[in-house]
């Protein structure tokens, strides 16, 4: 990978995510073996920015133990009802001069593309962590990296349920997989199937698409099940939201028509989209994604530190 | 004579654009920012019969010659439009209308959280595709009604 920054997933070749995930599979080792102690500290002098404007717990937490893991600091811009946000300060501004003290910066916001301009207005790697209903290419990363040890990219038929119009997750990851051998099920409520320009790109690079409104059509034939959240504010009414959100809640009597080793996964956090019962089953693996979460944006910072010096 | 050269008389400087989409010369006015407060002539044929098109319009713009750019981002509403530059009464150069690759500043993205409408002190830019355009920052796609969209002022 030779980027700067990482705004989308498009930008990522095959190639690309194939380096990052066996780089993250050596930091996983590593940290395994003897957690930070196991790794030299290869950015010492290294501050990374947190700029979320969207809270993400688990998000901003998992790039600051990963720069820390890496041996650098992190400085963060904290909630934004405290900052110059409130202030009306343009993001241009914000981060030109949160450029002035940091050596990278990550950043979520609610609108799409916020990244992409953050990136033409600084010289430092610029990590997007979600821009709106766009994209969210670290989080595809993780879900490669997991979908990589659980069941292998290629030869791949995955499920991805949910809310695929506004879920920046799923966006990413489906653009991510046309690198790969990889059929694609998407299921979801009709008011929330892919926006335009993602099946525009999924069309456009000849990837194996399908999509349902029925989880039940597909499910026997998965090696992967992506669940994602539907959230309750995207339906007008409660009645409309109750009668799909139940129909793609996941629990043992859905996975009896599963294959046994099927994988299953949420980005997380979850609300009742999988039921806990599956925890504890070997279809359970979305507690080791978010685990994969330091690995991968380790090896993620790793390269763009090291393209930028 | 012509039907529209009838309705409009010659001009001695400037450029004329011929077989635009019938009702369309008011928006590529707007898209090349012309609004009459230049104070030269504009004139405007609007559903002008034509056997081509059916109805075409048909704008003159007198002392003022359109760049090549100017021409490339009228392919979005005008694919077919015929651009002739007028020079002491003679068309001297006929530009060729061409699809550029991207258009910046002149479309306003319809995605209401899209990053460009935000007042941050950015440009708009859409990438022309086969049949529509997109947005560089958000990757909206706008396929109908793209004149709709214009963002001049
Ligand atoms: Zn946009």
């Amino acid at each position: 990978m030779r980027q700067d920054h990482l705004v989308a997933a498009g930008q990522l070749s095959r190639a690309d995510v194939e380096g990052l995930l066996d780089r993250a599979a050596e930091f996983d080792a590593a940290l395994a073996e003897g957690g930070g102690a196991a790794l030299p500290a290869r950015y010492p002098e290294t501050v990374l920015a947190l700029c979320f404007y969207e809270p993400s717990t688990r998000t901003k937490m998992s790039f600051e133990t990963a720069m820390k893991r890496l041996g650098g600091r992190v400085v963060d811009m904290g909630s934004v009802d405290a900052s110059s946000v409130s202030k009306g300060e343009s993001l241009a501004d914000t981060v030109r001069v949160i450029e002035g003290y940091a050596d990278g910066l990550v950043l979520r916001h609610p609108r799409e593309g916020a990244a992409k301009m953050a990136a033409e207005f600084v010289d430092v790697p610029v990590v997007n962590a979600g821009d709106g209903a766009g994209q969210h290419p670290s989080q595809t990363l993780l879900d490669l990296y997991t979908i990589r040890e659980a069941a292998g990219l290629d030869d791949l038929t995955i499920g991805i349920v949910g809310d695929l119009k506004y879920g920046r997750t799923v966006h990413s990851l489906a653009t991510a997989l046309t690198e790969f051998d990889a059929r694609m099920h998407f299921v979801s409520p009709e008011s929330l199937q892919l926006p335009r320009s993602v099946r525009f790109d999924l069309h456009e690079s000849g990837a194996q698409v399908r999509e349902h409104t029925d989880l039940d059509e597909v499910l026997p034939e998965l090696d992967v099940l992506y669940v994602t959240r539907i959230q309750r504010e995207r339906f007008p009414d409660e009645d409309e939201y109750q009668k799909v959100a139940g129909e793609f809640k996941i629990d043992s009597d859905t996975l009896d028509a599963a294959r046994d080793d099927l994988t299953v996964m949420h980005p997380l956090p979850r609300v009742d989209e999988i039921a806990p019962e599956i925890d504890d089953t070997d279809h359970a693996h979305y507690f080791e994604q978010a685990h994969n979460g330091v690995p991968v944006r380790m090896a993620l910072l790793d390269q763009l530190l090291s393209n930028h010096e | 004579m012509s039907d529209h050269e009838l309705r409009i008389s010659k001009i001695r400087d400037g450029t004329v654009l011929d077989h635009l989409p019938g009702g369309s010369a008011l928006h590529v006015l707007a898209m090349l920012g012309i609004d009459g407060s230049e104070g030269t002539g504009v004139s405007v044929a609007m559903n002008v019969p034509s056997g081509r098109l059916g109805g075409k319009d048909v704008v003159k713009i007198e002392e003022r010659e359109l760049s090549q750019a100017e021409v490339d981002v009228l392919s979005l509403i005008a694919p077919r439009a015929t651009v002739n530059i007028v020079r002491e009464y003679d068309v001297t150069e006929k530009k060729r209308v061409e699809r550029p690759e991207s258009v910046r500043g002149v479309l306003a993205c319809p995605n209401s959280s899209c990053i460009t409408n935000a007042g941050e002190p950015v440009e708009t830019r859409f990438d022309v595709l086969d049949d529509g355009v997109r947005c560089g920052y958000c990757e909206e796609i706008i396929r109908e009604g793209i004149a709709d969209h214009l963002d001049v002022a």
